[in-house]
């Protein structure tokens, strides 16, 4: 008997069997990712690969530049020529970015960027899963600079959010970093293979207004600008430097201050488009679990199995990780004694709840940092633990 | 054409007047690189709305912002790697770079070779003044020996390069050199280049009077372009295949030319004959 077209083998079949790296690819051209650039590095290279093979079907372009700092201004290039535009990479070649992905920030150059994490530092482990660049994708780059990064935590997550983050960069002009871990990129799930048509699909605001009255950098509703394509008939300058509306360079410190504090103001200005997490168990919880990623599916087990022996954990699920979703956090914690927070790092989104935890309640960490995702096991062990001791 | 053009041809219809004054030094060679650029763009015909400048960091990236065009400031050493990308997506913008001597060869080296390497239809324009001006005068990678600045006060013991070489070696498909005294024939040259279907390096060698040229006593402007005027050769290039360049011995005009399929078109056909586009 024939197989069903509807088998997951199939790349044309509308459930499919998917490597997450794989997903955002798929994910990326239906949002309109139209021009990838990309350097090969583990456990990110499946990305460009795929888009290599996408983008020639829709008439895309796919390049493999000289280096991932190459990459990163390719990109940048051609969103400043109307295009969406993607890159990948993991963390040595997320660490060349970071300049460029400030010029992205002051700029306000729709773009997405994806980080598939490695064992860090330096080369550290090519082949193996950390969580520890997630400070870095917040604050990698020089200056007060506006930035999006969000952590899917399956294959599925990955799909939607790669078309949330084409969405949210275009909407808000401003870099959006799509972060998993190796573990996540490399898992194959079933997932649905959306098309455009049953997406939500956003397009950047394009200056409409006479040439002779639009301002490049003008303050609007939202905080964000029109943006202007080049053979439209604006003539626009674009520059890194601190500008004014009309994007001169310009070092005039009343115009500085008002020109960085609607570029610093245009995400919580847009709050409730950015931020997004997942409650799990939160209606009463003693113990709340923090978790994010390939760790947060572990902790999804722990909670499981602890809630079976009566221990009232939940987990705060953060898939927007930065910004930091401060007052849902606040309001999810304000009831538990006591928060954990497991990682794959030495510590990081840890800082973060340390800092917002309400008084009285005691934050531990539980942290991995030898290449090894965080067992079931370890995390229950701990909850009980804490449980305990409360 | 030139003689004709000279008298219809209007340099404040291809600049921002809002912008001016301008921020570049008396005697500045990058004015006349600037200017030589606008008249090639006027002689081509070029419209402003389809013309993109990508220009990196130092005095020859803020040449850019002075042109009424779509211009984009980009970061050090990079204009390169942006041009590809906004050319890739955009083919029908006319794409010229205007990067500098620190920009284009020291950071910006790898993006150079790549650049000449791939053959994409953009134009480089690199104004080389032999210094960091912007920065307060440091060496850079085209500095000639034994002059001073302020990051060798005891005199530059490093040679510098001969960048047309590179980017003939690379692959580019057309190179040039001209010096900002001959301004019809700059201008000539940079019609060439932009004319020409590929990748195009053009060094412009523009004179830094007040450090570079003040530090190391070449004088003012006129004495320093005369000095360039000296210092051309017709057949040292041919000649000097392992020596190292001095600057003050080179050849100008069109020193190479390599035919070779542009990289957009070749890429574009590629696809179409080997791919079934799905809708």
């Amino acid at each position: 008997m024939p197989l069903a077209s509807s088998s997951i083998a199939d790349q044309n079949a509308k459930m499919q069997s998917v490597m997450g790296n794989h997903a955002c690819a798929l994910a990326a051209v239906a949002a309109g990712c139209r021009f990838f650039a990309g350097y090969p590095i583990t456990p990110s290279s499946e990305v460009a690969e795929r888009m290599s093979a996408e983008l020639p079907k829709v008439d895309g372009v796919f390049i493999q530049m000289e280096d991932e700092i190459a990459s990163i201004g390719a990109i940048l290039g051609a969103s400043m020529g109307g295009a969406k535009v993607m890159t990948a990479t993991s963390g040595p070649g997320f660490s060349l970015k970071q300049e460029n992905l400030g010029y992205a920030s002051i700029a306000e150059i729709p773009c997405v960027i994806v980080n598939v994490m490695r064992g860090g530092p330096s080369t550290g482990m090519p082949t193996r899963p950390s969580q520890a660049d997630i400070m870095q994708a917040r604050w990698g780059s020089h200056g007060d600079h506006p930035i999006i990064v969000l952590t899917p935590a399956s294959v599925d997550e990955i799909y939607t959010e790669t078309v949330r983050a084409f969405n949210l960069s275009e909407l808000l002009r401003v870099p959006v970093v799509l972060l998993w871990d190796e573990v996540i990129g490399h898992l194959i799930e079933t997932i649905e293979v959306r098309g455009s048509a049953d997406l939500r699909i956003v397009e950047r605001n394009r200056a409409q207004s006479p040439p002779e009255q639009y301002k490049p950098f003008a303050e609007t509703e939202n905080g964000v600008p029109d943006m202007a394509r080049p053979g439209d008939g604006y003539r626009t300058h674009t520059t890194g430097l601190t500008h004014g509306e009309d994007g001169f360079p310009t070092q005039d410190p009343a115009t500085v201050d008002r020109m960085m504090s609607r570029l610093l103001g245009k995400l919580e200005r847009n709050r409730e488009q950015v931020e997004s997490f997942e409650l799990l168990e939160c209606d009463d919880p003693d113990i709340l679990i923090v978790a994010y990623g390939i760790t947060s599916r572990a902790a999804r087990r722990a909670v499981k199995l602890a809630r079976e022996r009566g221990i009232k954990v939940g987990m705060f699920r953060p898939i927007t990780l930065w910004p930091f979703p401060e007052q849902s956090f606040k309001r999810v914690a304000a009831g538990a004694s006591s928060i954990l927070v497991p990682e794959m790092n030495a510590g990081q989104l840890c800082l973060e709840v340390e800092r917002l935890c309400p008084s009285g309640c005691s934050v531990s960490r539980l942290n991995r940092i030898d290449g090894q995702a965080i067992d079931p096991d370890e995390i229950l062990n701990r909850i009980a633990e804490m449980a305990n001791h409360d | 054409m030139t003689e004709a053009s000279m008298h219809t041809f209007d340099v404040r219809d291809y600049l921002r007047l809002e912008l001016m004054p301008h921020f570049m030094c008396p005697g500045c060679g990058h004015g006349i690189a600037l200017r030589a650029l606008l008249w090639a763009i006027y002689e081509l015909n070029i419209d402003k709305d389809r013309l993109a400048i990508v220009s990196g960091i130092g005095c020859s990236g803020r040449v850019g912002a002075y042109i009424d065009a779509n211009t984009m400031h980009v970061t050090h050493g990079r204009p390169l790697a942006y041009a590809t990308g906004l050319k890739l997506a955009r083919p029908d913008l006319e794409v010229i770079v205007i990067t500098g001597d620190g920009d284009c060869l020291a950071i910006g080296g790898n993006h150079l070779i790549h650049a000449c390497r791939r053959n994409l239809d953009f134009t480089c324009l690199m104004l080389n003044n032999e210094i960091y001006g912007m920065t307060g005068g440091q060496v850079s990678p085209t500095t000639t020996e034994t002059r001073f600045t302020t990051t060798t006060p005891l005199g530059n013991h490093e040679p510098g390069f001969d960048a047309c070489k590179l980017a003939a070696a690379a692959g580019a498909g057309l190179v040039g050199r001209e010096i900002t005294l001959q301004v019809p024939t700059l201008k000539d040259l940079i019609k060439e280049g932009i004319s020409y279907s590929g990748f195009a390096f053009l060094e412009v060698i523009s004179d830094c009077t007040e450090i570079y040229g003040r530090k190391n006593q070449l004088g003012e402007s006129p004495e320093m372009m005369l000095g360039q005027k000296a210092s051309t050769r017709s057949d040292v290039y041919k000649n000097t295949v392992d020596q190292p360049f001095r600057p003050n011995a080179f050849e100008t005009g069109v020193l190479a030319r390599n035919e070779r399929p542009e990289y957009a078109d070749a890429y574009r056909q590629h696809i179409a004959r080997t791919v079934a586009k799905t809708r």
